[in-house]
């Protein structure tokens, strides 16, 4: 008998934090997959592990889950390393704003410093002259997704937890999920699956929100934290139609990742040249360096994005024993564990550890 | 900056340059580029000592007279409609064509074993390569190994410049190579050829059945252990020059759309007859079609660059040739069909994934290149996969996908120069 | 290049001669075996020659990640193995 305490469709990163989380709590756990573990929007993330403070339940969620990230600082797995966020401003508009932020990252629990031009640059020796000091947050990290998504679900697997990989689930039935090749599982579901949500669970709007990012050769030493600039969380959090923003990443092997766009309403997932030339200028007017170095590859992703920007996060409502964990868009990486903890707080029953009505899947459905 | 061709040719090989005289010859405006700083490809590669082949010397005063611009050190990176992105070491181009000659040739076979990444082991091709530019290999121990008729051409060269070469290691058995030879005949112009080398090659010793199971060394190769039918013995060396064939590139074909035969070990371009690909306008020869060696590659240059300036009848009076030369390719594939033992040769701490350092035991239990390429980091690397990639396919592990820009590393600032987006109307379509 | 059909550039500060025509690649490999080292520290040498395997790579000019097999030596390089 396929019977199990949750089955959790979908294992990225939320999936595999969630089954992670389930089978820790002594749950009999399956797992379905129909690709790769950490294969979609996962493999494609640049892994930065960082508090958005422009809405307050995001930060919230993302504190918590920051906390529960320290839990892999040391596993070679995890690719963890603490290079610390450094936001930028291009302008004193964008400097005034920084003190409120920090005054938000401060109250929720976190570490911030604003710092003016002169130590902007002896942060970051290779940023753009002109620029207006900016924010550093030196906790923040980075990590590898795909790694850590492998890394969770065989985890979970140690604990017990089944692994169907290769098997996509086709239908969700009264506590119970029918596979492609006609298994059936019994037990309350948990679909985490991303872009791919609209298939199982088309009542909850989500849409694809396309991205690409390139990744260089080696050149250690060349930049030490990850940057963006201040005026990201518009491109981030913006409803355009495509917008491009200043955001690198130095990977513990010295490549430098380059972000980021953003596109609604493409389904192709080539690399589209325009947009990477777009990007590519964005990031050299903050760091003209860059233009010099060699890219090894580029790729595209696709978020899965809800109308209000925050996942979904809770039982489906109408339907018993279903439960989802998706739409986390940009931010799936940094909130994957705490959404995990909040999702067994919530299946088992127990106080939230974070106000959970902000991601009620209802919310989509009034 | 931006050009534009009525007809342009990627890679200067014997197929490139055979394509742009051809598209020349009608009065088309062609441009010729390679991503060498030289004409002649890998087999008309010019030779420090003795200049290009005679040949390739008659193949370039033809296209002298044409109106052919030559674009050397010209990296292709990227791909539009109609549009190509190549990087110079200066800056970035944009090439805009009307008709696209695909002749980027292939690249060596190169399996891994033990030892294969000490300083020293080399390709086969990849030494005569080098030693034609100028590597120092007088008075060096050379071992050359692998599989084919390559093998005879790179001690060939390495002579020439100097090198003892201790002996030829085929890895076909003598059976094998002797059918082939029997069927030569049929060629003559390929009996001089063998006959030439031969005579240079005189005093070396070639053995058939026998291939490089290890190398060995600290930082560099000092020796190798050669296995045949008598066994396994162990010769001191300099270097190792070893191939197992050749793959087609089909890289810059697949990113441009181009359906591509994938039945074989390694991916082939699709053409017609007349070579045309599954893109309109984009027409494909020589080993990129499937190896098939330097006649065939001069034959279909010529029949990609007429169609491409859309004189068909000159085309179609080549056809016949092709057809022989393609027989010829046929025998040679199958007469050095690779002994499965070469798929057994690497343990699991060889490295397979040069780049990235990732050892063959890391990725079992992986049956998908990204899967693997995600948890493991291989293909990860500056090659982009093209030399794990294709030992991968060829141990039977998972075939090598997903070409993506840029096609090699490429600066970001040629990435950011050129809009590849603008389909371009006032280039006219020669082709029917 | 210079009358005697000589190019002559520096490999790690040493000076070196070779024939016009020669690649880095051929440049380097009369001062060293190793051009570079793998990201486990192994030492490494050109393999496929043809600007394919990006084992050759080395600094020219200050620039890194430059492929010694397929750019022509000139006169004055300043060519740094070992990155």
């Amino acid at each position: 008998m396929n019977g199990y305490d949750l089955i959790v469709v979908g294992a990225g990163i939320v999936g595999a934090s969630c089954a992670d989380e389930a089978a820790a709590a002594g749950l009999r756990v399956a797992i379905v997959e129909p690709g790769p573990i950490g294969g979609g929007a996962t493999a494609c993330a640049m892994g930065h592990l960082v508090a958005m403070d422009d809405d307050p339940a995001e930060l919230a969620l993302a504190r918590h889950s920051l906390h529960r990230w320290e839990e892999f600082a040391d596993l070679a797995e995890a690719e963890f390393s603490r290079c610390g966020t450094l936001w930028v401003a291009r302008n004193e508009a964008e400097a005034a704003g920084i003190a409120q932020r920090v005054a938000r990252l401060e109250a929720s629990g976190g570490e911030a410093h604003a710092v003016d031009a002169q130590a902007l640059y002896r942060l970051e020796p290779a940023l753009a002259p002109g620029l207006c000091g900016g924010m550093l947050v030196p906790r923040e990290a980075v990590v590898y997704p795909p790694r850590m998504a492998l890394h969770l679900v065989r985890r979970a697997r140690q604990r017990g937890a089944v692994l169907y990989a290769g098997r996509a689930a086709r239908r969700l039935g009264r506590a119970a999920v029918t596979l492609d090749d006609g298994t059936v599982l019994a037990g309350p579901t948990l679909v985490a699956t991303g872009c791919a949500l609209p298939e199982l669970l088309p009542q909850l709007p989500l849409r694809p929100r396309k991205g690409h990012l390139l990744i260089t050769d080696r050149y250690p030493g060349l930049l030490h934290h990850q940057v963006l600039e201040l005026g990201y969380a518009d491109s981030a959090h913006g409803h355009a139609g495509s917008s491009v923003a200043f955001n690198v990443q130095p990977r513990p092997t010295g490549q430098i990742l380059i972000g980021s766009s953003r596109e609604f309403d493409v389904a192709d997932p080539s690399v589209s040249a325009p947009m990477l030339q777009r990007m590519l200028q964005r990031a050299f007017d903050f760091m003209p360096a860059l233009r010099g170095l060699r890219a090894i590859r580029a790729w595209t992703g696709f978020r899965p994005a809800t109308p209000d920007g925050r996942p979904y996060l809770g039982a489906v409502p109408g339907r018993a024993d279903l439960w989802v964990a998706a739409g986390h868009e940009g931010l799936g990486v940094t909130t994957a564990l705490g959404s995990a903890q909040l999702m067994l707080d919530l299946l088992l029953g127990r106080t939230p550890a974070i106000d959970p009505a902000p991601y009620a899947p209802a919310r989509a459905l009034a | 900056m931006t050009e534009r061709y009525d007809v342009l040719v990627v890679g200067a090989g014997p197929a490139g340059l055979a394509a742009a005289q051809a598209a020349a010859s009608h009065g088309a405006r062609v441009g010729l580029l390679d991503a060498q700083a030289r004409h002649g490809g890998q087999v008309w590669r010019h030779d420090v000592r003795r200049g290009a082949p005679r040949a390739a010397r008659k193949a370039l005063d033809a296209l002298a007279r044409r109106r052919v611009e030559w674009l050397p050190q010209h990296q292709i990176v990227a791909a539009g409609r109609r549009t190509l992105l190549a990087e110079t070491p200066q800056t970035a181009v944009r090439l805009v064509f009307g008709a696209l000659v695909l002749a980027t040739g292939a690249r060596e076979l190169l399996l891994p074993f033990p030892g294969w990444t000490l300083p020293g082991v080399t390709g086969a091709g990849g030494l005569q390569a080098l030693a034609k530019q100028g590597w120092p290999v007088a008075g060096k121990r050379v071992a050359v190994a692998g599989s084919g008729p390559l093998l005879l051409a790179a001690a060939a060269t390495l002579r020439r410049h100097g090198a003892h070469v201790l002996g030829i290691h085929e890895q076909a058995p003598a059976t094998a190579v002797s059918a082939f030879a029997r069927q030569l005949w049929r060629w003559p112009a390929r009996v001089a050829q063998a006959a030439a080398l031969r005579a240079t090659l005189a005093g070396v010793p070639y053995r058939f059945g026998s291939f490089v199971r290890a190398a060995h060394g600290i930082d560099a190769l000092e020796g190798i252990d050669i296995e045949d039918a008598h066994g396994s013995r162990r010769i001191a060396c300099d270097m190792l020059a070893v191939g197992y064939g050749l793959v087609p590139n089909v890289e810059l074909a697949a990113l441009l759309g181009c359906a591509t035969d994938d039945a074989g070990t390694h991916p082939r371009v699709q053409v017609d007859r007349m070579l045309r690909t599954s893109v309109a306008n984009i027409y494909a020869a020589g080993e990129l079609c499937g190896v098939g060696g330097l006649a065939a590659a001069r034959i279909e240059g010529a029949i990609a660059g007429h169609v491409a300036a859309g004189a068909i009848a000159a085309a179609t009076d080549l056809l016949p040739a092709r057809e022989r030369e393609r027989r010829f390719a046929r025998l040679l594939a199958r007469h050095f069909a690779l002994d499965a033992r070469l798929r057994a040769l690497a343990d699991g701490d060889t490295v397979v994934c040069r780049c990235e350092d990732v050892a063959l035991a890391a990725l079992d239990g992986f049956d998908d290149a990204r899967a693997a390429k995600l948890a493991t980091r291989c293909g990860m690397g500056a090659c982009q996969g093209r030399v794990c990639g294709s030992a991968l396919a060829e141990l039977g592990r998972f075939p090598r996908g997903g070409f993506r820009p840029p096609l090699f590393p490429a600066r970001l600032a040629s990435l950011a120069a050129a809009d590849l987006s603008l389909p371009d109307s006032s280039i006219p379509d020669l082709s029917t | 290049m210079n009358a005697a059909g000589v190019v002559r550039l520096s490999v790690d500060g040493e000076p070196v001669a070779v024939p016009a025509g020669s690649s880095v690649a051929a440049a380097v490999a009369r001062v060293t075996t190793r051009f570079r080292r793998s990201v486990r520290g192994e030492p490494r040498a050109p393999v496929c020659g043809m600007g394919v395997c990006f084992e050759c790579r080395v600094r020219i000019d200050g620039v890194p990640h430059q492929r010694a097999c397929i750019t022509p030596a000139r006169d004055g390089m300043q060519v740094n193995t070992d990155d």
